[in-house]
């Protein structure tokens, strides 16, 4: 029970005043965050970061972690109350939960959602609590070979699990490590891909990237669309709450079901959006009566709502363990751990245990304090949302210019926000995925280290990757997530003449 | 960034957009892998050299991007998806050209000044606000920034001459 002393340890770390004022102020923030169109809990983050620069990493990461609680939260109420998904995961909210706000029920759906979200968050920190410090320890023994195996696992079944086009995906990954690549090379100082321009020595930061993919991209995208916000008004009560809670006690088994799904799409980098709609499926299949789906059941609120917040909590655990996040957000979070001079990775538990259980125990009590604030303050954000596009576009292209300024300094990284903003919106509208690109963009490094390590070790042989059963596992496992869209494609040639759209 | 798609409708299909993102990383493609072999893909008696894993990185990029570029010329004749309205660009291009000026205007004017011109010129045009509350607005943001980021924070964000007069 080594783990329940961390964990109070943690809980001691974390219990201080200010970082439980921290935690307030980055749940708050990351409602805000969720709640308007274009800052998400990827961008989000990234902006703030560079304000933590000076923090005590341990506040740090409590503060910016709780921002991504809080836009996961945040989601929901645009979802539910506006039928506009104020964040890619909380698109499966809006089937049932803006159909339940037109019943007059957005009270019920809303105390649905965030209960939702806490389950599932809930159980993905325990799952964390107990499962991180054995893969850590397991993860100790791993070599470079081992890494890059893991990296390649996490980035083949980027490939296999998404529901863009494979190569659309390896297109979007692979710009993701050129652009890595980009600057002076770490092993051997040796300038690569800079064409004789000074600005390009120190290469593309993966910050400036995600404001500009998700932030610039995002408002282009909403832009398109003309938003009007028309929305539900609501107000939550106790007793709503209270009768929300007890009708839903009746959907346990969607609760579980989904907190699975979340989970397991967390750790392996599916994310919280196919997460949230895979959720949503199967409580439809599973569902007795899959006619009322569409038209406001309350089990189609909590299921993508549960899994979405399993998902987006469960991705911190190989980030933590291993140094591979499960999701761009956590992307995020691993580049602050690098930029506050910490190494993620299974030496974290034994260097950093301060840190970790911190964390850890944040976690519980940052959604505590998350459910708490949402389910008291929502008119205040339905009342912000009410605020004109005209006024609000402007101010966030704002903060994402100063957010982008701030990283480095440098007029050259918010020209660049400028760039990657325009390659968001094109990449978003041809559907390449742009999670992989972020992951690829903060993990080339370690990715090419780890690489260039292994073939040391092998004097260029390939077959180190299968030269124990450990490696040759990991490496064997992404093969065959690499190879699986194929699989699909030659099961569906073979069982009917029906074409198969790529 | 413009669609120049020879298209009369009121859309524009997606397979323009398509063919010239995908040939922009085949290009970029080609980058990477003239560069990694001028630094060298082979091995140093210390190890591999620099070009010897974005070497690969780069085959993959244009292999990938060269196989949407096919599939895209394959199904050229056929019916395309739409990529969207021509007054939906319209609408994106209303934002992302003010975006451009503001990016270009901060280098010359600070980005406080810059900001309050950027505000201003949306709830103008596209808000259609008073002049009151737009100047109220416009002039508030920036002044809430300055306060968080020079003062609360102490981190110094890009200033023009109008800082300069007034001494910061």
């Amino acid at each position: 029970m080594e783990e329940i002393n961390n964990l109070a340890h943690g809980f001691a770390v974390a219990l201080t005043l200010p970082n439980l004022l921290y935690m307030l102020v980055g749940i708050t923030l990351g409602v805000l965050i969720g709640v308007l169109p274009g800052l998400g809990g990827a961008n989000g983050v990234a902006i703030l970061l560079p304000l933590t620069f000076s923090m005590n990493p341990t506040s740090a990461i409590i503060m910016l972690s709780c921002i991504y609680w809080g836009a996961l939260f945040g989601g929901a109420i645009t979802s539910i109350l506006f039928n506009i998904p104020g964040e890619p995961w909380s698109v499966a909210t809006t089937f049932d939960g803006y159909p339940m706000a037109q019943q007059g029920k957005a009270a019920q759906a809303l105390t649905t959602a965030f209960t939702s979200s806490f389950v599932g968050a809930l159980f993905a920190v325990v799952l964390i609590t107990f499962l991180a410090p054995l893969l850590a320890k397991f993860a100790l023994k791993f070599g470079p070979a081992e890494f890059f195996a893991v990296q390649l696992l996490t980035f083949c079944s980027f490939v296999g699990m998404s529901k863009e086009p494979p190569a659309k995906v390896i297109c979007a990954m692979m710009l993701g490590f050129a652009l890595a690549a980009v600057g002076m090379d770490t092993v051997t100082g040796q300038l690569r891909m800079t064409y004789g321009f000074p600005v390009l020595l120190k290469g593309f930061d993966f910050l400036i990237a995600v404001i500009g993919l998700f932030g610039i991209g995002e408002i282009l995208l909403t832009m398109e669309e003309g938003l009007a916000f028309k929305g539900k008004s609501a107000k939550i009560n106790l007793k709503v709450v209270f009768q929300t809670w007890y009708q839903l006690l009746s959907h346990w088994k969607t609760f579980l079901r989904s907190v699975a799904i979340g989970c397991w799409m967390g750790i392996t980098p599916g994310g919280a959006t196919p997460a949230s709609f895979m959720s949503y499926g199967m409580a439809r299949r599973m569902s007795k009566e899959p006619d009322t789906f569409g038209k406001g059941n309350i089990a189609g609120v909590a299921a993508p709502e549960t899994a979405a917040h399993a998902a987006g909590t469960s991705a911190l655990l190989p980030m933590l363990t291993l140094g591979i996040p499960g999701s761009p957000t956590a992307a995020v979070l691993l580049g602050g751990l690098l930029i506050w001079g910490l190494q993620p990775g299974p030496m974290l538990f034994i260097e950093q245990k301060d840190f970790v259980w911190g964390l850890i125990a944040s976690m519980y009590l940052g959604n505590i304090v998350g459910l708490i604030v949402v389910l008291t303050t929502v008119p205040f954000w339905a009342a912000i949302l009410r605020i004109p596009f005209s006024v609000i576009a402007p101010v966030i292209i704002v903060i994402c210019a100063i957010g982008a300024y701030t990283v480095h300094s440098s007029m050259f990284d918010v020209q660049m926000m400028l760039v990657f903003g325009v390659v968001g919106y094109f990449f978003k509208k041809l559907k390449y995925p742009l999670a992989p690109m972020v992951l690829a963009l903060v993990l080339g490094d370690m990715a090419e280290a780890s690489f260039r390590q292994s073939m040391l070790l092998s004097q260029g042989s390939l077959s180190i990757f299968w030269s124990n059963p450990l490696v040759g596992s990991i490496a064997g496992l992404a093969i065959i997530l690499l190879l699986w869209p194929l699989i699909g494609m030659v099961r569906r040639r073979t069982s009917g003449p029906r074409v198969a759209t790529a | 960034m413009s669609e120049e798609t020879p298209d009369d409708g009121p859309v524009v299909a997606e397979r323009g957009p398509e063919l010239v993102v995908a040939l922009l990383l085949m290009v970029f493609a080609v980058g990477v892998i003239l560069d990694s072999v001028r630094v060298g893909i082979g091995w140093a008696p210390d190890g591999p050299r620099s070009g010897y894993f974005p070497f690969y990185i780069g085959l993959l990029l244009f292999l990938a991007s060269g196989s949407v570029f096919i599939r895209t010329l394959l199904k050229w004749k056929k019916p395309s998806a739409a990529f969207a309205q021509r007054s939906q660009l319209a609408s994106v291009i209303s934002v992302l050209v003010p975006m451009i000026i503001y990016v270009v205007a901060i280098s010359f004017l600070g980005i406080y000044v810059a900001s309050f011109f950027l505000i201003g010129y949306f709830m103008r045009r596209h808000g259609k606000f008073g002049w009151l509350a737009t100047t109220a607005i416009s002039i508030g943001v920036p002044l809430v920034f300055f306060i968080v980021f020079e003062r609360w924070f102490l981190v110094p964000l890009f200033k023009g001459p109008l800082e300069q007069m007034l001494g910061f």
